[in-house]
C-alpha cells in the first residue's frame, strides 16, 4: 500500500511541476498577477509530494518490503539499517529519485529565500526550475519507476553492492548531487534574466551565493568520491580519469569559471553575456554528466544497468533544455548586449586576469570533454574502438592548468580596470624568490629532485606566498591602528578567496609529492615475513577469520615499526559478502600528516601465503585537505556579511546559513578508519 | 551577431555524436585473441578433480567456452539463457569456472541448472589470464581448428544467442 502511495505522490508532484513550469512563465510574459503568484505555492507543493514519494521508498527499505522490485534488488534483511537507508540511492531508479528530491529541495529553498527579488523574476526562475523537475519526474515515472512491484515477493533481497556498503559512499552521492543539481539555480537565474532582457548587477549578485554553495557541495562530493576510490578500491590511486569522474569534473571546472566571472559582472558590470553563457554551460555539463552515467554510452567502473529507453529519454531532454537555452541565448544576447555597457579594462588588470582564468578553465574543461567523448566519436565514425587514458589527460590538462595557477597568484593582487605592470612585478619579487627557493630546496629534503616535482612545488609555493603577500598588503593599507581590527575589517568573501586559493596550493603539494615519492610494493607474504619501505618495516603477524553482519572475512594483522620503534598495527581484510558472493578488499591505512601507510590484502597464493600490496604515500592526505580548504573558502564567501546584511533587511529568511549548515556535515563526516 | 550562435552549433555537433553513441555498444571490444588459436590449457574438471581436460580433447568440433563464477551476479542473469541454449543442442558449451570455490560452484549449478558438458576448474585464474578475461562472464566461440572466432564480454542474452551465436555456429559447422 505505502509504495503505491509513494508512486501516487510522485504523479501528483509531476502535476505540480507542470503547473509550476508553465503557468508562472506565461504569467511573467503577459504580466498576469494571478499566474505569477502561482509559482511559489506550486513549487512548495511539488517539493512536499516529492518528499512523500522519497519517504515511501525509504520506508520500503526500512521495512524490508521485498515485494518492491527495487528493494529486492538492492537490499537484504542482513543489511545494517544505515546501509538500508542509503541503499535507497544504491541503484539507478533510487538515485534518480534522489536527484529529483534534491532538485525539489533547491526549488523549495529558492521559493523561501527570494524576497529581495521582484515577483516576476521569481516566477520566471521557479518556472524554469519547474520545467527541469517536470522532465526528471517524467523520466522517473516512465523509464525508472522505483515503486514497481515484484509479485510474488522475494523471500529475501539480493543485497546492496558491497562497494557501496561504506561510510564514504553514504554521503558521496548526496553531496555530489547537491552540487550538480545546485547549478540549476544559476541556470534558472540566467534564463530568467535572458527572458526579461535584464542582465544587471543584481542578477549577478543573487546568482553568486547560490552558485558558490553548489560549488562547495560539488567540491566536497568529488573529493569524497576520490577519497573513497583511494581507500576502497585497493589500488592506492586517487583519480583515474574515468568517464564518470570526468563527468563530475567538467561542471566543477565550468562552475569555477562561473564563480569568477560572476564576480566581474557584479563588481564591474562586465562579462555579462559570457557569465550568462557560463551559467548555461555549467548546468548543461551537469545534465551531460547524468546522461553519460545513466545511458551507458561510455564504459566505466560505475556501470549502472543501461537501458536504451533511458538513454533516448535523457538525450531528448538534453536536446530540449540545452538546445532551448542556447537558442534563447543566441536570440536575446545581441539585444541585451547592445543595451548594457560593461566597464572597459586594460591589458593588465584584474578583469583581464579573470578573463584569462576563465578561458583557461573552459579550455581545460573542453579538453576533458574531448578525452572523455573521443572513444565515442571515433566509434561513431566507424574508426574502431579505443580508450583514452591518463597519459592523454596528464599531457593536456596539466599544461593548461599551470598558467591558470600562475595567474591565481597574480590576479588577486592586481587592481581593477588598470594596473601598472612594473609596480606589480616589483611587489611580486619576494613571492617569486620564496617560490623558487622552495622549488629548488624542498624536493632535495624529500629525497630527489626532478623537473616535474620542482615545478609542482614552485606553483604551490607561488600561490601560497602571493596569498600571504596579498593579506599583508591589505592589512598594511588599512587605516585602523590595531592589527586585530585590521584583520576583522576584511570581508568574509576575501578570507574565503584566500582559503580557497590556499586549498589549491595544499592540493598541488599533495598531488606532486605523492606522484613523485610514493613507493609501492607487491609482495607475497606468509606469517612471520617482513617487507620494508624506507624506514618502515611491515611484519605479517598472522591471519584470522572474522564474521560481519552480512559477510565473512579473512583478516591479516601486520605490525609496523619505524626505525625499529613500533608505531601501530594494520588489519587489512578480504571480505566475501554472503548474499552476492562477491569479494571485496578492505584496505588498512595508517594515516599521518605527512604520509599514509597503506596495506591491501590480495588473494591467497599458496597454502599459507597471501598476495599483499604495501604502499608508502607521502602527503597524500593533502589532496583532500586541499579540497576541504577550497570548500571552506566557498563557505566563508557565502557567509560574507553583505549577504547577511541584506538578509536582515529582508527581515525573515535564513537562506545562506541553512545551506551552509547543511554543508557542514561534509567536513565533520569525513570517513576515517 | 553570428557569434552568439556558436555555442548552439557546438552543441548540435555534440548532440549528433551522442545520438549515434547511444546505438553503439562500447562493451563490444574487439579481442586481440579473435582469429588466433585458443590458448592451450589442461585443467581438472569441476565435478571430478582427478579427471582433467585439455584443449586437445576438444579439437575437431565447434565449441563455446563460457567463463563463470558462483560469486558473479551477472552470471546468474546470463545462466538461464545458457540453460536454454544448451537445450537447443546446436553447440557444446564448456564452462571455465573462474577463481571460485569448488563447493560453491557445484551448489550453484545444482540450484540454477547445468548447461555445461563439463566445467573446468580454474581456481587461481591462470587460464583466465591467458584468455584475457577481465570481467566475468565472458564467452568465446571456438572453431574446429581451435581458433577463437568470437568473444562476448558481459552476459549473453537470448537475442545474442539467436542473432549471433546460432548463425555463427551454423557457418562454422558447414
Amino acid at each position: 500500500m505505502i509504495p503505491e502511495l509513494g508512486h501516487f505522490a510522485l504523479i501528483l508532484a509531476l502535476a505540480f511541476a507542470l503547473v509550476q513550469g508553465v503557468l508562472p512563465l506565461i504569467g511573467a510574459a503577459r504580466g498576469h498577477g494571478t499566474l505569477i503568484a502561482l509559482a511559489k505555492p506550486a513549487a512548495r507543493a511539488q517539493f512536499l509530494f516529492v518528499v512523500l514519494a522519497y519517504a515511501a521508498l525509504t520506508n520500503a527499505f526500512v521495512a524490508n518490503d521485498f515485494s518492491v522490485l527495487y528493494v529486492a534488488q538492492h537490499s537484504n534483511t542482513a543489511l545494517p539499517l544505515v546501509y538500508r537507508l542509503t541503499a535507497v540511492w544504491g541503484g539507478h531508479e533510487g538515485s534518480i529519485l534522489l536527484w529529483v528530491l534534491i532538485l525539489a529541495g533547491w526549488t523549495f529553498a529558492v521559493s523561501l529565500f527570494s524576497h529581495q527579488l521582484d515577483d516576476r523574476t521569481v516566477a520566471r526562475i521557479l518556472g524554469v526550475m519547474g520545467l527541469i523537475s517536470l522532465g526528471f519526474i517524467a523520466f522517473t515515472l516512465l523509464t525508472s519507476n522505483p515503486f514497481e512491484r515484484l509479485l510474488p515477493a522475494a523471500a529475501d533481497g539480493q543485497d546492496l553492492t558491497p562497494l557501496l556498503q561504506d561510510p564514504g559512499m553514504v554521503i558521496h552521492p548526496p553531496m555530489l548531487y547537491m552540487g550538480y543539481v545546485g547549478f540549476v539555480v544559476a541556470f534558472a537565474f540566467a534564463i530568467a534574466a535572458l527572458l526579461s532582457g535584464r542582465l544587471d548587477a543584481a542578477w549577478a549578485r543573487w546568482s553568486r551565493p547560490w552558485t558558490t554553495v553548489a560549488w562547495c557541495f560539488l567540491t566536497c562530493g568529488i573529493a569524497l568520491g576520490s577519497f573513497w576510490a583511494y581507500y576502497e578500491l585497493g589500488w592506492g590511486g586517487w583519480w583515474f580519469w574515468d568517464p564518470v569522474e570526468n563527468a563530475s569534473l567538467m561542471p566543477w571546472l565550468a562552475g569555477t569559471a562561473l564563480m569568477h566571472s560572476l564576480s566581474v559582472t557584479e563588481k564591474r558590470g562586465g562579462f555579462k553575456m559570457w557569465t550568462a553563457l557560463l551559467a548555461i554551460i555549467t548546468f548543461s555539463l551537469s545534465l551531460l554528466g547524468t546522461f553519460i552515467v545513466r545511458s551507458g554510452v561510455l564504459t566505466s567502473v560505475h556501470a549502472f544497468a543501461s537501458d536504451p529507453a533511458r538513454g533516448v529519454f535523457i538525450l531528448g531532454f538534453l536536446a530540449l533544455v540545452i538546445g532551448g537555452s542556447l537558442v534563447l541565448f543566441a536570440w536575446r544576447a545581441p539585444r541585451v548586449a547592445a543595451m548594457s555597457s560593461g566597464g572597459g579594462f586594460d591589458t593588465v588588470s584584474r578583469e583581464s586576469m579573470l578573463l584569462a582564468n576563465n578561458v583557461l578553465l573552459i579550455v581545460a574543461c573542453a579538453s576533458v570533454m574531448l578525452g572523455t567523448l573521443y572513444p565515442l566519436v571515433i566509434d561513431a565514425l566507424g574508426m574502431g574502438k579505443l580508450s583514452v587514458g591518463p597519459p592523454y589527460f596528464n599531457a593536456v590538462f596539466v599544461p593548461l592548468m599551470a598558467p591558470a595557477l600562475f595567474l591565481m597568484g597574480v590576479g588577486p593582487l592586481t587592481r581593477w580596470r588598470k594596473a601598472a605592470a612594473l609596480d606589480l612585478a616589483l611587489r611580486l619579487r619576494w613571492a617569486a624568490g620564496v617560490s623558487l627557493a622552495a622549488a629548488l630546496l624542498a624536493p632535495a629534503l624529500l629525497g630527489h629532485w626532478t623537473p616535474m616535482i620542482g615545478f609542482g612545488l614552485l606553483l604551490a609555493a607561488w600561490i601560497a606566498s602571493t596569498a600571504v603577500l596579498n593579506l599583508v598588503t591589505r592589512l598594511r593599507e588599512h587605516p585602523s591602528p590595531a592589527w586585530s581590527q585590521r584583520l576583522k575589517a576584511q570581508p568574509g568573501s576575501y578570507y574565503g578567496m584566500l582559503f580557497a586559493h590556499l586549498g589549491v596550493a595544499v592540493f598541488i603539494v599533495g598531488v606532486t609529492v605523492v606522484g613523485g615519492f610514493a613507493v609501492e610494493k607487491d609482495v607475497r607474504m606468509s606469517p612471520g615475513d617482513t617487507v620494508a619501505i624506507d624506514d618502515y618495516v611491515f611484519k605479517l603477524e598472522g591471519l584470522d577469520e572474522r564474521r560481519g553482519p552480512n559477510y565473512t572475512a579473512v583478516r591479516a594483522t601486520l605490525s609496523v615499526t619505524e626505525h625499529g620503534r613500533a608505531i601501530g598495527e594494520l588489519r587489512p581484510e578480504r571480505r566475501i559478502y554472503t548474499v552476492s558472493r562477491s569479494p571485496l578488499t578492505e584496505t588498512a591505512i595508517d594515516r599521518g600528516f605527512t604520509r599514509d601507510l597503506y596495506v591491501a590484502l590480495g588473494d591467497a597464493v599458496g597454502a599459507n601465503a597471501w598476495g599483499m600490496r604495501v604502499y608508502y604515500k607521502p602527503f597524500v592526505g593533502w589532496i583532500w585537505a586541499g579540497c576541504l580548504l577550497m570548500a571552506l573558502g566557498g563557505a566563508l564567501a557565502v557567509l560574507d556579511r553583505r549577504y547577511r546584511a541584506t538578509r536582515r533587511a529582508a527581515s525573515s529568511s535564513t537562506a545562506l546559513p541553512t545551506d551552509v549548515a547543511r554543508a557542514r556535515p561534509a567536513f565533520a563526516l569525513k570517513p576515517v578508519r | 551577431m553570428k557569434r552568439y550562435f556558436i555555442p548552439l552549433g557546438v552543441f548540435a555537433v555534440l548532440l549528433a555524436f551522442l545520438a549515434i553513441g547511444l546505438r553503439l555498444k562500447p562493451r563490444e571490444l574487439p579481442s586481440p585473441l579473435v582469429g588466433k588459436p585458443a590458448p592451450a590449457f589442461k585443467l581438472p574438471t569441476l565435478d571430478a578433480p582427478s579427471r582433467s581436460m585439455s584443449t586437445q580433447d576438444l579439437r575437431g568440433q565447434v565449441w563455446v567456452l563460457n567463463v563463470w563464477a558462483s560469486w558473479c551476479v551477472a552470471c546468474r542473469e546470463e545462466h538461464a539463457v545458457l540453460v536454454e541454449m544448451a537445450k537447443l543442442k546446436i553447440v557444446p558449451i564448456y564452462g571455465l569456472n573462474y577463481k571460485d570455490q569448488r563447493a560453491d560452484a557445484l551448489g550453484w549449478l545444482e540450484r540454477f541448472g547445468n548447461p555445461y558438458l563439463a566445467s573446468l576448474f580454474d581456481a587461481e585464474g591462470l587460464v583466465g589470464i591467458d584468455y584475457g578475461v577481465y570481467g566475468v562472464p565472458e564467452t568465446f566461440v571456438i572453431d574446429k581448428a581451435g581458433l577463437i572466432r568470437r568473444k562476448f564480454i558481459g552476459p549473453v542474452t537470448a537475442q545474442m544467442v539467436r542473432d549471433e551465436i546460432v548463425p555463427l555456429v551454423a557457418r562454422l559447422n558447414s
